[in-house]
């Protein structure tokens, strides 16, 4: 399998002419079967839209296909990327269409619990900031993996993170292609299947011939589709009242069948164990996410590095901002206008589509059916974009830790290392579709918040110490990185959105008392990493130890930091 | 990187000066952060009513403003950070990569 400049022409054409072909024969089938209750009418100014999206970001992969050649163009976009740019990447890799149709469904359904998880998925970044951003760049090249094994023994270290990075990457997938297979459901009118066949190709396209370059602009257009839209319906929303958030609240109150307790705090946070324990894992959750911090290797230098995460945590806490206006602005237009927007015209039956369609109902209302076919576009998008970044962390998980460090021990030429990676990204695409068919039927609500657990209790603490404890060593990063992981694992099963909810046990079986795994399994990695470090004899705990002043001065100043290609 | 060169660094005044002052402004401000999300998170779970009390007549709630803030301080002292780091540690380490002659 070579992939010479010409193959990849050509394979690149019939890819893009396969993709066309699903999308026209998957909106005809639509078209043809609208018996389901589930799925809507076919709209076709937001495949129209979507198709345009998809269009213009292959053309983009085309152009970056041309600048792609070595491993670092493939996996870091040869570190040309400035930190403006970056912070937009970041901010649409994180800003998902979970986020973004789920928080505002939330406050839509509950008003200011929504709010409480918009900010707990925002206050992850500062400490990304303060503590890891730069220390990231200065010390990595490719991979985590490359930050937490710097100093250690690099066969163990690198199997433990290539099992973190694609453990996180299944969940976080699988949510994201399920939620894909429902989205095209509801927005565009056409069947499952096609859903994942679309995103399955068109992400394999960006990945393969475009690397991380292709990607990132995917993010960086995504980014702004959204940011664009959002600010339009934010917009929109508060001109309706004059700009006084005070008349859009009370107006809220008034037609909302909670009346005023949706200006507090309801029953969506139970018990202060889950609600510690849930802002546990998003915030450090972020942190240990493989997709987010491999966009750290990206820009040319630390300095870049700050400011891709400064604007990166800007534009996510100003979304979240506008997901809670667009929030209030759905119960105020909407639910005025029942017989529009309800089932059967009735508000107790829910929103058309379910409560996570409040943001694309309120785009119809206020923008007509052309923004309506906008939002849905941006939400598939979104999807789209998502999933390319996860399956290109992936990829480099496989290619650059498992086989070229793992299996070659580092005696891999470029060209070997990248057709691992290639051939990785056409697996996890096929294992992505499969799995997105497989979970159709599932629960899969759980599976982000245990992507982030997992990060949270496996990845982010042997991050953590590796780079910042002197005595941390091989063997107790290892030990606390699998401990953290089975633990997180572990607990979530016995939690009541597993045990009950998708293992069918009956209610009140669960015994996990906890929303949240985090607040247990964090501090068992921790405690495991600085106790197995701690009475680590060994003669490799001392030469870790030992590599600590050299790997410090590294993270702290950039000398002998990777640079960027140039390009 | 050599041992020499790790030595050189190590015992440099300014590195020692980057190093003490990074780490504590830095692990200053998340301790910032941490309180500013789990003082929040905490009222949610201990205090609901606190957060429902309205401010002055209308339906506004204490809560509101109070989310709205924890945002804002988020985004407000991640840009601090990077202010100090873009100028004065990033000027320490030019400085030390200069004297050590890499």
């Amino acid at each position: 399998m070579s992939f010479d400049r010409q193959t990849v022409r050509h394979l690149a054409m019939l890819l893009a002419v396969g993709v066309a072909t699903a999308v026209c024969v998957g909106a005809y089938a639509a078209g043809a079967d609208l018996g389901q209750t589930t799925k809507q009418a076919t709209n076709w100014t937001a495949i129209g839209m979507f198709c345009a999206f998809v269009a213009v970001t292959l053309g983009i992969t085309k152009w970056a296909a041309a600048r792609t050649r070595s491993a670092a163009d493939f996996y870091t976009a040869g570190g040309g990327i400035t930190g403006f740019q970056n912070g937009l990447a970041i901010a649409g890799d994180y800003m998902s269409a979970a986020s973004f149709l789920g928080i505002s469904g939330l406050v839509f359904a509950n008003g200011f619990d929504g709010l409480i998880f918009s900010i707990g998925w925002l206050v992850g970044w500062p400490i990304i900031t303060f503590l890891m951003a730069e220390r990231l760049r200065n010390l990595g090249k490719f991979t985590f993996a490359d930050v937490a094994g710097y100093r250690f023994s690099q066969t163990p270290i690198r199997v433990f993170a290539a099992s973190g990075s694609l453990v996180v990457v299944a969940f976080y997938m699988i949510a994201q292609m399920v939620g894909a297979g429902q989205l095209i459901k509801l927005l565009f009118g056409m069947d499952y299947l096609y859903a994942e066949i679309l995103v399955g190709s068109t992400m394999m396209v960006y990945v393969l011939f475009g690397g991380m370059t292709a990607t990132t602009w995917v993010q960086i257009i995504k980014a702004c589709m959204l940011l664009g839209g959002a600010t339009f319906m934010a917009l929109a929303v508060l001109i309706q009242f004059g700009f006084s958030p005070e008349a859009m609240f009370s107006k809220a109150v008034e037609v909302h069948a909670r009346k005023e307790a949706i200006m507090g705090p309801g029953a969506l946070i139970k018990d202060p164990i889950s609600a510690i324990s849930v802002g546990m894992a998003l915030m450090f959750g972020t942190a240990g996410l493989p997709h987010i911090l491999m966009r750290f290797f990206t820009v040319p230098n630390a300095k870049e590095a700050r400011k891709s995460v400064g604007w990166a945590t800007t534009w996510i806490g100003y979304f979240y901002i506008l997901t809670f206006i667009i929030g209030f602005g759905a119960i105020t237009n909407l639910v005025p206008n029942p017989a529009n927007y309800f089932v059967d015209g009735e508000i107790a039956k829910g929103l058309i589509g379910g409560g996570n369609m409040a943001a694309v109902h309120l785009a119809g209302a206020v923008g007509g059916n052309w923004f309506l076919g906008f939002i849905s576009a941006v939400a598939f998008a979104t999807i789209l974009a998502v999933v390319a970044g996860l399956t290109l962390s992936g990829a480099s998980a496989v290619s650059h830790d498992l086989y070229a460090s793992v299996w070659r021990h580092g005696r891999v030429d470029q060209a070997q290392e990248l057709r691992v990676s290639k051939i990785t990204t056409v697996a996890l695409g096929v294992v992505a579709v499969a799995l997105g068919i497989a979970f159709e039927k599932e629960n899969v609500a759980y599976m982000v918040m245990l992507a982030f657990v997992i990060a949270a209790s496996a990845n982010f603490p042997v991050l953590f110490m590796s780079v910042l404890w002197k005595g941390c060593t091989t063997k107790g990063a290892v030990t606390g990185g699998f401990v953290g992981l089975l633990a997180a694992v572990t607990l979530t099963i016995g939690s009541v959105s597993v045990w009950e909810k998708v293992m069918q046990n009956p209610a009140g079986s669960a015994w996990f008392p906890y929303d949240s795994a985090a607040i247990f399994s964090i501090p068992a990695a921790f405690i495991t990493i600085w106790l197995v470090s701690l009475l680590d004899r060994s003669a490799r705990g001392d030469q870790d130890r030992a590599g600590f002043p050299a790997q410090q001065v590294r993270s702290e100043t950039g000398i002998g930091a990777a640079g960027a290609s140039g390009h | 990187m050599d041992a020499d060169l790790v030595a050189r660094i190590v015992s440099h005044p300014q590195y020692q000066e980057l190093k003490a002052k990074r780490t504590s402004f830095g692990w200053r401000l998340s301790l910032a952060g941490m309180v500013a999300y789990y003082g929040f998170i905490l009222l949610v779970a201990f205090d609901k009513p606190l957060l429902a009390q309205k401010v002055g007549n209308g339906v506004t709630t204490v809560g509101m403003p109070l989310g709205l803030a924890v945002i804002v301080f988020t985004i407000i002292i991640t840009w601090v950070y990077i202010r100090r780091a873009n100028s004065e540690f990033d000027t320490l380490t030019a400085q030390i990569v200069e004297e050590v002659g890499q």
